[in-house]
C-alpha cells in the first residue's frame, strides 16, 4: 500500500513552498490541526497525516512494528521519503514530538527542524526525573481507554443529550476523531507512556523549537524545560495557554510562536 | 471550577475545597486525566461538545467513582474558550455492566481463537504434511479452503508407498463442512491407508470403504478416487478406482487432455456397491491431474466454471506439475474473485520426459 493511501495523506498548500509536515498525537487524528495547519498554506506546503490505526489511516497493524516508537518514526520517514519531502518542518504534537525527534536521528538529511508541541521524553517518574505518572496510572489509563470503547460506540449514535447546536465537526468527522481501534490505541498507549526517549534528545542535530503550556498535566514545564536542555539546538517557548492542546485552545499563539522560530535563519 | 450539591455528596469533597479552588481535571483518577487530555478535550475544543465519556472522580476518600460526563464548551465572541458547562451521571453499576460485557467479548475472542486453531490443526491431517519425493514421478499439490478459510472442509487427499516402486495416491471431498466432516475426511484417508497394505485393487479399496463409510455413525458420505501406481522402468503402470469422484484429467505428449474413467458411486451412501478399475499407462511426460468438485463448482454468478474450461486451460500445456497446479489454481480463484463457494483440492503426477 503506498503510504498516501496507508496513512491517509493530505497534500496542500503552496506546492514550492517549503515542507511542512503535521503530526497528531495519541488519541486523535490530524484533524487536531484544522486551526492551526491552515494558517501556513499560502506560504508552505503543508503535509498532513494519520498514524496507523487513527482517522483515516488504512496501514495494516502490526503489534510487533508498533510495539515502540521506532515503528511510527519509521513511518514518518517513509512518508517523507515516498513523497520526496526535503528540507521539512515537522510539527509533532505530544508523542509525535518524540516520534519526529527519532525520525530526525534516523534520517536527519530529512529535515530542516522540528516543532515540539508539549512533548515528554518519559511520563514515566524516575531516579532524579519527574515525568509526571506512576506505572499504575498508565495502567488506570488502559482501562479507561477500554471502558470508552464501549460508551464510544454509544456516543456514535445519534443525540444522546439534548440538541448540540453548534456542532463544528461533521458527522462523518466525529465519527472517526479520537475513535481508534482499541487493541491499537492500547499499544500505542503501550509505546507513548512507557516510552523513555530522553538519550534521544541530544542526537537531534536539526534546531528545534519547544512550544510549552504553562500548565500541563501530561508534560509538564519541567518537563518542556528538560527537553529544551538536552537538545542540542533549541528555543523553548512557554506560552500562556494552558492544557495538553494550545494547538486547539490558543491557536493564534501557537502560530505566532511557530512564525517567529521559522522567520530566524529560515 | 463550580459543583453542586449533587456532586459534593458524590465526591464526599467540601464546597470550599472545590469551588474556586481547582480544575476539573484536578478531581480525575490518573489515567482519566491522561484520557481527559488525549481524547475528551480534543474533541471537545474542536467540537464544542462531547457527550458519554467514562471517566472516573477521584472521591475524598481516595476512592474512585465511575462516571459517563457529556460536556459542552461556551466560545466567547472572538471564538476563545470560555467556560465547560459539564453533566455528570454516577455509571457504576453501568460500569460494572460494561466490565462484564467486555469480559464476555474477550471469552467470545478466545473461543473463537481456539477453534480456529482446531480447525487449522484437524485440517492438517487431511492431508501429507509435505510431498513424498518419488523416483520417477514428480508431485505436485494445492489446498484451497472455501471462503475466507474460516471453516475447515472435507476436501483430503494423500500419497504414499506400499513398496519402493509401488505408490498409491488419493483425493476425495466429504459431503458438508466442519469439524464433523474432517473427522469422517480422515477417518477415509486412514482407512485407505490401512486397506492398501494388503489390497492392490483400487475398485476393491473402494468397496470395502464404502463399508467402512456406511458402518460409521456420521451420516456423511464421500467421494473418493484412488490410483495405484507401479514403476516400470521409465514408466508407470496405473489402476484407478473413482467413487463419485470427478474423472482424472491426462495430458499425453500430444499436449491434448483427455478424461479418463467414470464418475462411479458415491462412497458410504449404499451398501453392496461396486466399482471398476481402469487401466492406462503414464509414459514420460505424461501428467495426470485430479481433482476435487470445487474447481468445476467454482461459481461467478450463474456460471460455473465447469469441465470444458479447464480442458481449454490444460490445452497446448508443456507445465510441469508444480506450475500446472499453480495454474489451475489461479484460474480457478480468479473465476471467483479469490473467494471460492468450496474446498479445493488439486494434485498432478508428472513422468519427467526423457531427456532429449
Amino acid at each position: 500500500m503506498h503510504p498516501v493511501e496507508a496513512f491517509n495523506v493530505t497534500d496542500r498548500g503552496r506546492p514550492d513552498g517549503q515542507v511542512m509536515v503535521f503530526a497528531h498525537g495519541f488519541g486523535c487524528d490530524q484533524n487536531m490541526w484544522r486551526h492551526v495547519a491552515p494558517q501556513f498554506e499560502d506560504r508552505y506546503r503543508v503535509v498532513l497525516f494519520d498514524f496507523v490505526g487513527a482517522g483515516g489511516a488504512r496501514a495494516p497493524y502490526d503489534p510487533d512494528r508498533y510495539a515502540s516508537l521506532d515503528g511510527y518514526a519509521d513511518d514518518v520517514v517513509r512518508i517523507c521519503r515516498a513523497l520526496g519531502l526535503r528540507d521539512v518542518v515537522f510539527v509533532g504534537h505530544s508523542v509525535s514530538a518524540m516520534i519526529g525527534a527519532l525520525a530526525e536521528v534516523a534520517a536527519p538529511d530529512l529535515f530542516d527542524a522540528l516543532v515540539m508541541i508539549g512533548p515528554s521524553p518519559r511520563y514515566l517518574d524516575d531516579a532524579g526525573y519527574h515525568g509526571g505518572f506512576e506505572p499504575a496510572d498508565i495502567d488506570n489509563l488502559l482501562d479507561s481507554l477500554a471502558g470508552n470503547y464501549l460508551g464510544w460506540s454509544a456516543s456514535m449514535a445519534p443525540a444522546i443529550m439534548g440538541n448540540p447546536d453548534r456542532p463544528e465537526l461533521g458527522e462523518e468527522l466525529r465519527a472517526s476523531f479520537c475513535t481508534v481501534d482499541p487493541a491499537i490505541a492500547e499499544g500505542f498507549a503501550r509505546a507513548t507512556f512507557l516510552a523513555d526517549n530522553r538519550a534521544d534528545l541530544p542526537a537531534v542535530s536539526a534546531r528545534c523549537l519547544v512550544l510549552q503550556s504553562r500548565e500541563d498535566i501530561i508534560a509538564s514545564p519541567e518537563v518542556g524545560r528538560y527537553v529544551a536542555d538536552h537538545l542540542a539546538d533549541a528555543s523553548l517557548v512557554v506560552l500562556d495557554a494552558t492544557g495538553h492542546c494550545p494547538h486547539l485552545s490558543a491557536p493564534g499563539e501557537v502560530v505566532d510562536a511557530m512564525n517567529d522560530f521559522l522567520k530566524v535563519r529560515a | 471550577m463550580k459543583a453542586n450539591a449533587t456532586f459534593l455528596t458524590w465526591t464526599g469533597h467540601e464546597s470550599r475545597d472545590v469551588v474556586g479552588q481547582v480544575r476539573f481535571i484536578d478531581l480525575l483518577a490518573a489515567g482519566s486525566k491522561l484520557f481527559h487530555e488525549t481524547h475528551f478535550r480534543p474533541l471537545l475544543l474542536l467540537d464544542g461538545q462531547v457527550s458519554e465519556v467514562a471517566l472516573e472522580l477521584l472521591r475524598h476518600d481516595g476512592s474512585r467513582l465511575p462516571v459517563l460526563v457529556n460536556a459542552v464548551l461556551d466560545r466567547a465572541e472572538d471564538g476563545a474558550p470560555g467556560i465547560t458547562r459539564v453533566a455528570v451521571f454516577d455509571a457504576t453499576e453501568r460500569r460494572r455492566y460494561e466490565r462484564e460485557l467486555l469480559a464476555a467479548k474477550k471469552r467470545a475472542e478466545d473461543a473463537e481463537k481456539r477453534m480456529t486453531l482446531l480447525a487449522r490443526t484437524l485440517q492438517e491431517t487431511l492431508m501429507p504434511p509435505r510431498n513424498p519425493w518419488i523416483d520417477g514421478l514428480d508431485i505436485a499439490t494445492a489446498y484451497r479452503p472455501a471462503g475466507t478459510g474460516d471453516e475447515i472442509g472435507g476436501d483430503f487427499y494423500d500419497v504414499f508407498a506400499v513398496s519402493a516402486s509401488d505408490w498409491v495416491v488419493t483425493i476425495g471431498d466429504v459431503a458438508g463442512k466442519g469439524v464433523e466432516a474432517a473427522a469422517v475426511a480422515t477417518l477415509v484417508r486412514h482407512t485407505i491407508r490401512a486397506l492398501a497394505i494388503s489390497e492392490t485393487s483400487p475398485a476393491t479399496i473402494l468397496s470395502q470403504l464404502n463399508q467402512v463409510v456406511l458402518d460409521h455413525p456420521s451420516e456423511r458420505f464421500c467421494t473418493a478416487a484412488v490410483l495405484r501406481l507401479r514403476r516400470i522402468g521409465d514408466w508407470w503402470d496405473v489402476a484407478m478406482a473413482a467413487g463419485g469422484h470427478p474423472p482424472a484429467i491426462v495430458l499425453d505428449t500430444d499436449k491434448v487432455p483427455r478424461v479418463v474413467g467414470e464418475p462411479g458411486h458415491l462412497v458410504g451412501a449404499f451398501p453392496s456397491v461396486a466399482y471398476e478399475d481402469i487401466r492406462f499407462e503414464l509414459r514420460p511426460g505424461t501428467t495426470v491431474l485430479l481433482y476435487t468438485d470445487g474447481v468445476t463448482d467454482g461459481r461467478r454468478g450463474s456460471e460455473l466454471y465447469g469441465e470444458e474450461r479447464l480442458m481449454r486451460l490444460l490445452h497446448e500445456s508443456v507445465d510441469t506439475a508444480e506450475p500446472l497446479i499453480g495454474r489451475v489454481l489461479d484460474d480457478v480463484l480468479a473465476f471467483q474473485g479469490q473467494e471460492p463457494r468450496d474446498d479445493i483440492a488439486l494434485v498432478a503426477l508428472q513422468v519427467p520426459p526423457l531427456p532429449d
